[in-house]
């Protein structure tokens, strides 16, 4: 969908919206809590006007410096296999979206989440909570240092496990890019018997696994991971731009 | 159920070409079509949302004391009517002047003290229930020379819902401005109602209703 939508004068951008083939449904019956949550009626379209091209600017005033390294809390280690998570935010019109807020959520390393709620029998970490803020650079980059989170068991269906992941939410800079979603980790033998990967279309799966990232792993110290996120663009003219991210 | 899913894992590749990530196109300064990324498929928040995405204030679009504000209250039900507990609802409005505290607005980003214009509240604490302390919103141009009545766009994260939902937050007492809004006037009228807060003690209120008779209008954006 193109075009623009006249303002007393000044154009709005019109968001792309990806094709439902390769979105993930709201509801997907092997999943078993979406039957009586998932909305049931077709959603009625709205027209990208103010309120849905504008958006909160949430930014270095939400974030505080420990919270890009969730491995030191409570004034000690976490226990597990050390990672950098990195990569860029971008819109599908390949521009990076820089000064965004990212926020991450996961498990412990032995797959037990910090939450009143979580009853798995595996232990906490007491320098561990599993929270993370960043905000990207001028490129959209973002990275933080944390443990590979575990697998966990859900009561889904029978032996139900959710492949190690981490959860993320990201604004962009209008309404209609707000994005939550799950990164994933390379080759998990997991993926076949989950219902939310698999809720997302098969030719949609691959962005949402990251990439091992043998460049950033740090001699000694921790393993790298790269993953970059894609929010929706608009038909604002996209820049051409080199490596560096300069306009070419 | 042992095998919920028949077939192996598939992971399909995007079509080479403009939609690849880290394209060699980049820097050619030539296009062959239209750069286009494969956008991020979105996920369910599940049941532990309250570590990464709950704020402090984030109920708080407005300030503590600011004049003239009030609380929006309402439940979230699911289509059996029980109410979900694990739920976060997101709020984005205008302020009174009708401006956006943002830069993407093309009248320019507006400031309005005391006023963020953006909330957000889990449904944990009363169970099944979301409150955001907030504005009404003033009345912002619809593009087609009209205005658009006081209206909240609003997002509700859940485990069991796999993308956002998105609504809107109207206003009972606006009967004027809602007879002339082009968004509410294009839904059957007995749908609209559910949409429609209705005054309260404090403010207002409006239950979201995810599924069932009452089924709340939801958006595709
Ligand atoms: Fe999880």
């Amino acid at each position: 969908m193109t075009g623009t939508t006249s303002v007393g004068g000044p154009h709005l951008p019109r968001y792309h919206r990806e094709d439902a083939a390769l979105r993930t449904p709201v509801g997907f019956p092997d999943y078993r809590s979406t039957a009586l949550r998932a909305p049931l009626r077709t959603p009625v379209d709205l027209a990208h006007r103010l309120t849905e091209v504008t958006g909160p600017v949430l930014g270095e005033d939400r974030v505080l410096p420990h919270d890009a390294d969730l491995t030191l809390r409570n004034g000690g280690e976490a226990v597990g296999q050390r990672i950098l998570v990195h990569g860029r935010v971008l819109d599908s019109d390949g521009r990076a979206v820089p000064g965004a807020l990212v926020e991450v959520w996961q498990a412990n390393a032995a797959g037990r989440y910090r939450h009143v709620g979580d009853s798995f029998p595996a232990p906490l970490d007491p320098h561990f909570d599993g929270l993370g803020r960043v905000v990207t650079d001028s490129l959209g980059r973002y990275e933080f240092m944390t443990v590979k989170p575990g697998a966990y068991p859900w009561g889904n269906h029978h032996n139900a496990w959710r492949p190690a992941h981490i959860h993320f939410s990201l604004f962009g800079r209008a309404f209609t890019q707000r994005l939550v979603t799950q990164m994933y980790f390379p080759d998990d033998p997991l993926f076949g018997q989950d219902p939310i990967f698999n809720a997302m279309p098969a030719a949609a799966r691959h962005r949402a696994i990251s990439r091992f990232s043998l460049e950033r792993t740090q001699e000694n110290w921790a393993l790298a991971f790269e993953w970059d996120i894609v929010l929706r663009g608009s038909d604002q003219t996209p820049f051409e731009t080199d490596d560096d991210g300069d306009v070419a | 159920m042992s095998e919920p899913f028949g077939n192996p894992l598939l992971v399909v590749p995007d079509a080479p070409g403009p939609h690849q990530p880290r394209s060699g196109r980049r820097g050619s300064g030539f296009l062959d079509g239209p750069l286009r990324l494969g956008t991020t498929p979105s996920a369910t928040v599940g049941p532990y949302l309250a570590i990464g995405m709950t704020w402090p204030d984030g109920a708080w679009a407005a300030e503590e004391g600011t004049a003239g504000a009030f609380w929006i209250r309402g439940r979230i039900l699911d289509g059996a009517g029980d109410l979900v507990a694990d739920a976060m609802v997101e709020t984005w409005q205008a302020d009174p002047d009708g401006g956006f505290a943002s830069p993407e607005d093309p009248r320019g980003a507006a400031s309005y003290p005391g006023f963020r214009g953006f909330a957000r509240s889990h449904t944990a604490d009363p169970p099944g229930e979301f409150a955001v302390h907030t504005l009404k919103p003033g009345r912002v141009p619809d593009g087609d020379g009209g205005l658009q009545a006081p209206h909240i766009d609003v997002s509700v994260f859940a485990r069991g819902i796999l993308d956002r939902v998105v609504m809107r937050i109207y206003f009972a007492d606006e009967a004027e401005a809602n007879a002339e809004d082009a968004v509410l006037r294009a839904l059957p009228e007995d749908r609209r109602s559910t949409l429609l807060a209705t005054p309260a003690d404090d403010g207002y209120r409006l239950d979201i209703h995810l599924q069932g008779e009452r089924e709340t209008v939801f958006f595709a954006v």
